[in-house]
């Protein structure tokens, strides 16, 4: 039914009338990608093409030499047969959704996408299409996260008891997006002089870089490695990695309280297997209403669910009316193991 | 509710007992009696009864998340929590709350936010839990006298779980996960009774140990109760309080090398059940050590006690005893379960209770005299017109001049009906809560401990289908740790019966392996010990197996980690 426009092949999403394939987990000659997480911007491919702002990140992903080609949002490319345009996806910095139109009828890839806002990033939009490719990383109804403004609240004030007590705050976030979303966030609040007591982990740092480059305001922070021995922590913010728990790296904090951001923190259960002692619910995917209301307004005849919960919610379309099958990509069978997903996402 | 459920957040996030017994010592500081009250008897692991039935719960959930009963499921699958799973589903009041945020956007509270919702923990219970609990079971009552049609009943069940969906929406994601705990009486916050005591005594400044004498026994969560648990002076009125028990700890092994044995006094261990007889106000009043009233299970113990004077508290043990030898626990275990005996039962398994301490005579407490004189003082003991030698009887004590010829007569306990021995430090007084070495127990080998059920899983063979395969684990602080799985040793008709108590009260699963609440305990034999680093508990036991299951402790009377990790200090060594 969707022959021309889309199909689904071993090296990933393929669209042949216009030969290129979306976010290929193999080398191919014509790539576009949504965004720049490891799990969907791959190295090794002949040629790139992606949303203007994705490409400051990209190149610190993939390297300053790559063979790539950026558009803006909404701007409309003629590729073979196909007309093709990326349109914001609200997920992290430059990440798009791809819209694919062949012979009248179009498909629409979300990549990872949310609706909650995001000081560093453009909105979501919603895009009219016949076919919709969705993740479902959250897709169960238990995921519906409470206001971002609360979240960060909450953050903040976790932040200054621990000041009290003299111990560090060390919040675990993905280091490409949720790190950068987090920082802008308490800096709207508490303003960038607070910025003297924040470091980062050293492998935010060329990230930080990417998102300033790209034009999102953030303070120039330091990484917390070169802030030397004698460094008083008691007062200090520090974001790093999931991926950093439990490294040496962290002996440097005074008696640090860790926390993480993530939607997986939602969960109890996660959150007591991830060992932190707080959780923040912040996610940069779209929760079970959110994924409802992007689909309703996208209006698609047909969704492939991918990503995450995919039969969940493929049966749930199904029986809501909405023709709905799970894409299989070669991340199947991670629904049930968040620490996959986790991984996925996390920078390399 | 906003700071109770703050409080189980707090207790929830940190692993640390400082942590903890901060986090509650700040709530009863700022908490009304009321409140306190029945904060405190949650943290204890109280619950309320009856608790409302999952169906309803689940039910509630879909009604409220507008979601089909297959995804539920399936969602509840995932998260592996009930409460957690139906607060999470539904639409409530933002996160966070209207109080801590001034600044909140009108438009982001429901706009029939209620003016009457019930701010505090104990009106919450009051007004909305229990009237909830109420005509649930009021339901369940009337369907088991079949006077209900099932349509009735369904009626009524769509009508509570409706209650339940306008409930959630008032309260936060915090606020109704905790609240659905409380109704599912599930809400197991990780402090042991002790440190809930702890925290309370540094609030109040009365002593841990008056306090948990002041809790013993059934209590009532209201105002007056905690007004007077936490005054400096007690006025409580409840004649019927026994004394928290002294317990005794498996004898280190390496024990005997550098302690005296003339310091100790030691009688046989029974195998029954551990009780303190009070007499007060002229009436007796008979405890297990899981603080249960055994009120007319021991006619002729309570008969007997009659003739015993006022004010007087013996500590001893409930025994099946005919023709002058004990009897099997097994078959003491037929008069556990019949509240009123009849006189068949009460002619094949007699009983008898063996008092080997005395806490309070003449009204006064004894606990802090030395061993010696309490004992000095109970066989001296005016014992009236009591049926001495029948249903009442004092233990016999040894006193041994070398440590090898005490281990001797301890390895011919299995003659006399027990199952080692207890030793006493003559100088020492009655402890609670605290490992002094002034009571231990030594039994005759193998390795025994009691032990709490955390995971269960369907077994093989005979036994496929049916919850057979266990893990056990010990106390370590307040946490369980695992530390042996079993197989055998219970009875068929046992294995049903756990089996069905486990599907009632599984936690959560991890794939076929089910997790279960800590409630269950077991007494466990095993042939050898060793260190591992494999293992959790950092202890491996060879062979282990189920000797029985302790129907008469609880979770909290299970050994700990350490007593066993004493066994293996100095294993190999004499006794
Ligand atoms: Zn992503």
């Amino acid at each position: 039914m969707f022959r021309d426009l889309l199909e689904c092949t071993p090296r990933g999403l393929y669209c042949p009338a216009g030969d290129f394939y979306v976010d290929p987990w193999a080398h191919v000659d014509h790539a576009i990608l949504t965004h720049a997480h490891a799990d969907h911007a791959r190295s090794g491919s002949k040629r790139y093409l992606s949303a203007k702002s994705s490409e400051s990140l990209l190149r610190v992903r993939l390297g300053q030499s790559i063979d790539l080609q950026t558009v803006a949002y909404g701007e409309s490319l003629r590729i073979k047969d196909a007309r093709v345009s990326l349109h914001p996806a609200g997920h992290i910095l430059g990440s798009s959704q791809v819209r694919i139109e062949v012979a009248g009828r179009v498909a629409l890839i979300t990549g990872d996408y949310k609706l909650q806002s995001d000081l560093t990033c453009d909105a979501w939009e919603p895009v009219r299409c016949d076919l919709m490719v969705s993740e479902s990383t959250f897709g169960l109804p238990v995921f519906r996260w409470p206001e971002t403004r609360l979240v960060v609240q909450e953050m903040i004030g976790w932040w200054e008891e621990n000041q009290r007590q003299g111990r560090t705050s060390l919040l675990l976030a993905y280091s490409v997006g949720k790190a950068q979303r987090v920082l802008a966030e308490i800096f709207r609040v508490c303003g960038v002089e607070v910025a003297s007591k924040v470091a980062v982990h050293g492998a935010m740092l060329g990230p930080n870089r990417a998102y300033v480059s790209a034009g999102v305001a953030l303070p120039e922070l330091p990484s917390a490695a070169s802030l030397g021995g004698q460094h008083d922590w008691s007062q200090s913010l520090v974001i790093g990695p999931p991926s950093s728990q439990s490294t040496p790296w962290m002996d440097r904090f005074s008696d640090p309280s860790i926390a993480m951001a993530s939607g997986w923190m939602a969960i109890r259960g996660t959150r007591r297997r991830r060992n932190v002692e707080r959780g923040f619910v912040l996610s940069d995917h779209v929760d079970w209403p959110d994924l409802l209301t992007a689909i309703g307004q996208c209006r698609p005849e047909r969704v492939w669910v991918t990503h995450g919960f995919s039969e969940v919610v493929s049966r749930y379309l199904t029986e809501s009316g909405i023709a709905a099958e799970v894409l299989q990509t070669r991340f199947a069978g991670e629904e049930s193991e968040p620490t996959v997903v986790e991984k996925s996402e996390e920078a390399s | 509710m906003r700071e109770f459920a703050q409080l189980y957040q707090r207790l929830d996030e940190t692993t640390k007992t400082n942590d903890k017994v901060l986090a509650m010592r700040d709530y009863f500081s700022q908490a009304s009696g009321s409140d306190a009250a029945y904060a405190l008897y949650f943290l204890l692991g109280n619950k309320l009864k009856p608790s409302l039935p999952t169906r309803i719960i689940r039910r509630a959930a879909r009604l409220g998340a507008e979601v089909p009963e297959w995804l539920f499921e399936e969602t509840y699958q995932w998260v592996g929590d009930l409460a957690e799973t139906a607060a999470a589903m539904v639409k409530g009041r933002s996160h966070g709350g209207q109080e801590s945020l001034p600044d909140t956007l009108p438009d982001t509270l429901p706009d029939t936010l209620p003016d009457t919702l019930p701010e505090t923990l104990s009106e919450t219970i009051a007004e909305r839990l229990l009237p909830l609990l109420r005509s649930a079971s009021g339901t369940q009552r009337s369907t088991r006298k079949s006077s209900l049609s099932s349509d009735r009943r369904l009626e009524i069940d769509e009508a509570l779980a409706s209650t339940l969906v306008e409930l959630w929406s008032r309260y936060d994601l915090l606020e109704r996960f905790v609240f659905n705990k409380l109704l599912t009486g599930n809400l197991r916050v990780g402090v042991s009774a002790k440190l809930v005591t702890k925290a309370l005594s540094q609030w109040c400044g009365v002593p841990s140990e008056e306090l948990s004498h002041r809790m013993m026994g059934e209590w009532e969560p209201s105002e007056t109760f905690f007004k007077q648990l936490v005054a400096p002076e007690y006025s409580g009125s409840s004649p019927a309080k026994p004394y928290p028990f002294c317990l005794a700890h498996p004898l280190p092994q390496g024990y005997s090398e550098e302690n005296s044995v003339v310091d100790f006094l030691a009688e046989w261990k029974w195998d029954g059940i551990r009780a303190q007889l009070v007499r007060r106000a002229g009436r007796t009043y008979l405890w297990s050590r899981g603080e249960e009233l055994l009120e007319g299970r021991f006619p002729e113990i309570e008969l007997a006690a009659e003739g015993l004077p006022d004010g007087l508290v013996l500590d001893g043990e409930v025994l099946g005893y005919r023709d002058g030898v004990p009897l099997a626990f097994t078959l003491l275990q037929r008069r556990i379960q019949r509240r009123k005996p009849g006189v068949k039962l009460l002619g094949e398994v007699p009983v008898v209770f063996i008092a080997f301490d005395v806490l309070e005579h003449e009204g006064k407490d004894l606990r802090q005299e030395a061993y010696e004189q309490r004992r000095r003082l109970l066989e001296s003991l005016d014992w009236g017109v009591a049926c001495v030698g029948q249903a009442l009887r004092i233990s016999e004590v040894f006193s041994f001049s070398d440590w090898g010829s005490l281990f001797q007569k301890r390895d011919t306990a299995r003659e006399h009906g027990s199952e080692g021995l207890m030793l006493k430090h003559r100088q020492g007084r009655y402890d609670v809560g605290r490992v002094t070495g002034t009571w231990w127990k030594s039994k005759v080998t193998p390795y025994t401990v009691d032990a709490v059920l955390v995971y269960a899983q369907r077994g093989h063979g005979r036994r496929a289908g049916m919850f057979s395969d266990y893990t056990f684990a010990l106390w370590e602080e307040d946490r369980l740790v695992p530390f042996a799985k079993a197989y055998s040793g219970l009875s068929d008709q046992e294995i049903v019966r756990v089996d069905r108590w486990i599907k009632e009260n599984t936690q959560k699963k991890f794939g076929p392996v089910h997790e279960v609440l800590a409630h269950l305990v077991m007494e466990l034999a095993f042939e050898n010990l060793q260190e591992s680093s494999r293992h959790k508990s950092g202890i491996a036991v060879r062979f282990p197996r189920i000797v029985r299951w302790r129907e008469d402790k609880q979770a909290r009377d299970a050994d700990r980690l350490e007593d066993i990790r004493r066994m293996l200090k100095g294993k190999g060594e004499s006794g």
